[in-house]
């Protein structure tokens, strides 16, 4: 309970994403539906900024931990930089001559 | 300086919401997709600034900084080589690479928190997210696999029986540890749900049919979302809960369509059940009528205007080009060409549009199925490439077929339907289609892309 209390406002905050995200995404055409996921799996890469906060709070005679957070920060990266790009390569063949 | 970072946190999140509001027209979707990766170089840059007061050890700083720009260089590269074909693949890939992210996360903060005792709120959430990203990390690994045909469908009953198992205890353990009932470390806790999760991950998509696999990536995707947004309420960072909410949302969406688009409920996909028929035997009685390629060729040239409805098996085929050929072909010759695409045509949701985007075929010439199927008598030909349960009017005529309720593209009412098929093999849910027997279907047995060949090769010739 207190535990809610706390952090009230970052559960508004979630309730209206969630009615906000669905709503927009809903709008997407299904040609577009491929790009729409890739992209949105980028977006989810936005993870990596917890691994660089974190890997900076790691002390660094932690080489375990070390390189955990080093592996968490490049498949974030990874995620990230694939995602958008690959969703921008399919995007670019979607023409038309109107 | 926290001011600045706060706004840049607020300017990302607003940016994935834009970028993916600008995804509704295939027009403004690039300008989208800039938008979003914009919003997450300024969330990444304010990560850095936030923490630039305090000291942060130079190795550490190193290894962030080799991470990512290994990583980057590494997407960059995966992204500009990939197939199109393969992009259900790429994708799930990618979605792994985001679970594993989530999950480590999850076990360092694990250690960290061990230091200074925290309140059970953060543990319970840290817990979530190392479960949702382990599962969608393994899962998303299986999904890759099965998608480059590397590993087969496993339906044996030990393999559901053990992930139920594991299903239980990944709740089970986490409980009972709450309750106090279990004398172990919260660290040690951390590494047994990781390794049960990630072993769920493995069995839970194992029995599921290759042709599920739309359902099965959209909901990874989903889960690697909710992931994200539960750290992000670890946290405190709104930009990572944000995002990570659109991500679920979109998942959900997408895995729900796709499920409406097969009639199959989630639950008995995610079981790897589909309804087995009984009523094999009825396709002997129809009148298969088949047709030659120039029959075809000549009856296209006297068309007005005709559809195509591409499956799996175009793409199976590698058609996909011949058909833009053929439409470009047609185009000159004053025939007007529709592709029709049933949400579930491909591997992933929308992934047909996308192969035909990539043969250079105008946007403005693929249809959905409800756009066009009020008015299919339009169509002096309809030619079916590759596709068949989508297009079984058993599916509306027939209240005892496994296809029955799924919606379909209503090939039946044109004029005339041409359907090129390998044999006389079923489709995916194993039943025989009505569609075959009709008098105005005729079948043109072959490879697609040598029947697709040689039908341009007859056009030019006219």
């Amino acid at each position: 309970m207190e535990f809610i209390q706390e952090n009230l406002q970052t559960i508004y905050f979630v309730i209206f994403c969630v009615f906000i995200g669905i709503e927009v995404i809903a709008n997407v055409p299904a040609i577009l539906h491929t790009p729409l996921m890739s992209g949105a799996n980028a977006i989810s890469g936005v993870i990596m900024v917890g691994a660089v906060i974190m890997l900076f709070q790691i002390p660094p005679t932690n080489y375990l931990l070390l390189v955990l957070g080093g592996i968490a920060v490049f498949l974030g990266a990874l995620n990230i930089s694939g995602g958008f790009f690959v969703t921008g390569r399919m995007l670019r063949m979607f023409n038309s001559k109107k | 300086m926290n001011v600045i970072v706060e706004v840049g946190y607020l300017i990302a999140t607003v940016s994935f919401l834009g970028g993916l509001k600008f995804m509704s027209s295939p027009k403004k979707a690039k300008t989208g997709n800039l938008i979003a990766a914009i919003g997450m170089i300024i969330a990444v840059l304010c990560t850095f600034l936030a923490l630039k007061s305090n000291s942060i050890p130079t190795i550490n700083l190193i290894i962030v900084l080799v991470a990512i720009v290994l990583g980057s260089f590494a997407g960059k590269r995966m992204a500009s080589k990939v197939e199109m074909t393969a992009m259900p693949q790429l994708v799930s890939l990618f979605n792994a690479t985001g679970g594993g992210c989530a999950m480590l996360l999850g076990i360092i903060e694990a250690h960290q928190l061990d230091a200074n005792s925290s309140i059970i709120g953060i543990q319970i959430l840290l817990l979530l997210s190392l479960i949702t990203g382990a599962i969608a990390a393994t899962g998303s690994i299986i999904a890759f696999r099965k998608l480059a045909g590397k590993t087969k469908d496993n339906r044996k009953a030990v393999i559901v029986i053990a992930s139920r198992t594991l299903l239980a205890l990944i709740f089970i353990i986490p409980i009972v540890y709450f309750l106090g009932l279990l004398p172990i470390s919260f660290e040690i806790l951390t590494y047994t749900i990781a390794f049960l999760s990630l072993s769920y991950g493995i069995l839970f998509v194992l029995p599921i049919g290759g042709a599920d696999m739309p359902v099965v990536i959209s909901l990874l995707n989903s889960i690697t979302g909710i992931a994200t947004a539960l750290s992000g309420f670890v946290y405190g960072n709104k930009a990572m809960i944000a995002g990570g909410i659109f991500v679920g949302a979109a998942g959900i969406l997408l895995t729900l369509l796709m499920c409406r688009a097969m009639n199959r409920s989630l639950l008995k996909v995610l079981a790897g059940k589909f309804k087995k028929t009984t009523l094999s035997g009825d396709s002997e009685d129809q009148n298969i009528k088949s047709i030659s390629i120039s029959e075809i060729t000549m009856q296209l040239s006297f068309a007005s205007k005709i559809a195509i409805v591409p499956g799996y098996g175009l793409a199976v085929a590698q058609g996909q080009h011949l058909c833009g050929q053929l439409q470009k072909l047609l185009e000159t010759k004053g025939i007007q060409v529709d592709f029709i695409i049933h949400p579930v045509a491909g591997r992933m949701p929308g992934h047909m549009n996308v192969l035909l985007a990539e043969a250079n075929v105008d946007y403005d010439l693929l249809k959905e199925m409800n756009e066009v199927n009020e008015n299919m008598k339009q169509y002096d030909m309809v030619l079916i490439i590759g596709a068949n349960d989508v297009v079984n009017p058993a599916a509306e005529n027939k209240p005892d077929s496994p296809v029955y309720g799924m919606p379909i593209i209503k090939a039946y009412e044109s004029k005339q339907v041409i359907v090129m098929k390998r044999g006389m093999s079923t489709g995916y849910a194993g039943v025989s289609n009505d569609l075959f027997g009709m008098d105005n279907c005729h079948l043109l047995f072959g490879d697609a892309k040598d029947s697709l060949q040689d039908i341009v090769n007859q056009l030019k010739l006219i």
